[in-house]
């Protein structure tokens, strides 16, 4: 058996969205290097629909992956919608991932929510003033 | 494929299968039964002692058969650790780096009241007789120092560890499992005691090793039973994949010079070409280095996806990421020699054996630095460090 599944090797070796976006709305990097795996989420936000989003990620496979799922999976949607992505939806998308790497779509998860918390911070600053 | 994994497992040679296949389909019996039929698993089974024997320069009464590499470090560790215990000695000395086989026996030593002392492998991978020296002790039972390093491939000056250990009258084994049929070895002229090693890494079977013990130094059985292997290690011997692993070490001795001069070269090619990918540093020794080891650690990637990356090529290579090691550290081997957490994380180890070709190394000489580029291309650590954001832990070129 593979170690990984079909899904998951498709999304590490064509990953969508990778990248970075200029002027981003959003940014949210989370992990360290010490631990091997960092992801950067970049979203570009228009009327609370996440209208892009890209990412960079340093880490395994199951990192590469669990990070370009994550972004499909909130691409066109609310704002409201891309907070509430869980690790297992994305686990679950990718169809499953070898319980020691579900660590990595943890990261996945947290990256984007740092993003939007990004979002809202730089949204409330700039109407607050 | 490209195998280039020889430390992880060798393929069989055709030497070792064709000595094994008789074994099975006609001198089958069992070598304890003592009618003829069973005589003759016994012939094959003593054969085969007296050939491992000559490789090492030992007499055939000092060999042991066991299941393997891991058997045998247990085996020497355990048994020279309560040697030592009955005589008040309860010190064991060893290395940061050793084999897992080595280091969990030393761990659940520790457990039972010894002391264990590493020892610091600094960052070429070496270890000095004088250090040894300095650290042996009235009450040290063992030292147990690898020959070759499984993973960056560094060599010990084994002969000089061995004479200092001679010397103090301290019991000294060695994990030759990297370096049997691949380096010389004369456990006589070396001082060694005790000695490891495993039938796969140099084209014999899985699950087949060796014990040597010199002759009056009294083994502990781990496996209980019946007399088999003077009775030391009970079970009905496994007389095909011994005389498998019998016949792949003779034949990889007698081979040793030509097979090492070309495996050289073949590592030398590649290590030339793969540090001229910037900001990279190879691991262990570039001298005292086993003949097809290749370590590398390139910043800002990660090392089980740069290994998915070269299997899509057809490139079979290993790694010390944690992520390959199913922990969340990175290689014990790569931390111990002082690579950073970060840095270690980006290791390569490729391994050649006689069987690749100089085709194939400049096949991987393409992949590994297209695959490190693309990684590196999509890695916010190592753009950080490319607009100067975070600091490089490595020098652009090589040293
Ligand atoms: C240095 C070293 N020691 C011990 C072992 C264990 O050998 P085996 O797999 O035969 O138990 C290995 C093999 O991976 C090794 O490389
Ligand atoms: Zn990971």
């Amino acid at each position: 058996m593979a170690l990984y599944s079909e899904k998951v090797m498709d999304h590490f070796r064509n990953p969508r969205n990778v990248g970075s976006i200029e002027n981003a709305d959003g940014i949210g990097e989370v992990g360290n290097a010490k631990c091997g795996d960092i992801m950067k989420i970049y979203l570009k936000i228009d009327d609370d629909i996440v209208s892009d989003v890209k990412f960079e990620t340093f880490g395994c496979g199951s990192a590469i992956a669990s990070s370009s799922m994550a972004t499909e999976l909130i691409k066109g949607k609310p704002v409201s919608e891309a907070l509430t992505l869980t690790n297992k939806a994305v686990t679950e998308a990718l169809d499953g991932l070898p319980a020691h790497k579900l660590h990595c779509s943890v990261l996945a998860e947290e990256a984007i929510r740092a993003a939007v918390e990004d979002y809202h911070s730089r949204h409330s600053a700039g109407t607050g003033a | 494929m490209v195998y280039a994994d020889n430390a992880a497992t060798t393929k069989m040679s055709r030497t070792a299968v064709a000595a094994m296949l008789p074994c099975m389909e006609e001198t089958w019996g069992n070598a304890s039964s003592l009618y003829g039929f069973g005589q003759k698993a016994k012939e094959a089974l003593e054969a085969a002692r007296a050939k491992v024997a000559a490789c090492l320069g030992a007499s055939p009464g000092g060999i042991y058969f066991t299941s393997g590499g891991s058997e045998a470090d247990n085996q020497a560790i355990i048994s020279a650790a309560h040697l030592g215990a009955k005589k008040g000695k309860k010190h064991i000395i060893s290395t940061a780096f050793e084999h897992h086989a080595v280091l969990h026996t030393l761990k659940k030593l520790e457990q039972e009241g010894f002391e264990v002392e590493l020892l610091d492998v600094h960052e070429n991978g070496r270890v000095s007789a004088g250090e040894v020296s300095a650290a042996i002790r009235g009450d040290t039972a063992l030292v147990t120092i690898m020959y070759a390093n499984n993973e960056i491939g560094s060599v010990q000056p084994i002969a000089e560890i061995g004479a200092v250990c001679r010397e103090r009258k301290v019991l000294f084994h060695t994990d030759a499992v990297q370096a049997a049929g691949h380096l010389p070895i004369d456990v006589q002229k070396q001082n060694i005691d005790m000695l490891s090693l495993s039938g796969h890494k140099f084209h014999g079977p899985k699950g087949v090793g060796v014990l040597y013990a010199r002759t009056g130094i009294p083994l502990e059985n781990l496996i209980e039973g019946g007399a088999q292997e003077r009775g030391k290690r009970g079970g009905t011997e496994n007389v095909p994949a011994i005389v498998g692993m019998a016949a792949a070490l003779e034949e990889a001795c007698a081979h040793m010079d030509e097979n090492m001069a070309k495996v050289q070269a073949l590592r030398d090619k590649l290590i030339g070409g793969l540090r001229r990918i910037p900001h990279s540093v190879l691991n262990g020794d570039e001298k005292h280095r086993l003949p097809g080891n290749v370590s590398f650690c390139f910043e800002g990637i990660e090392g089980e996806s740069l290994l998915l990356l070269l299997d899509d090529k057809g490139i079979c290579a290993s790694s010390g990421s944690a992520c390959t090691s199913g922990s969340l550290d990175p290689s014990h081997v790569l931390l111990a020699i002082g690579r950073p957490h970060e840095v270690a994380h980006g290791s390569l180890r490729l391994s050649l054996s006689e069987e690749n070709t100089e085709a194939e190394v400049e096949e991987i000489l393409r992949a590994v630095p297209e695959v490190v580029e693309y990684l590196r291309g999509i890695s916010p650590l190592w753009k950080d460090k490319v607009i100067g954001k975070r600091e490089f832990l490595l020098p652009e070129s090589y040293r």
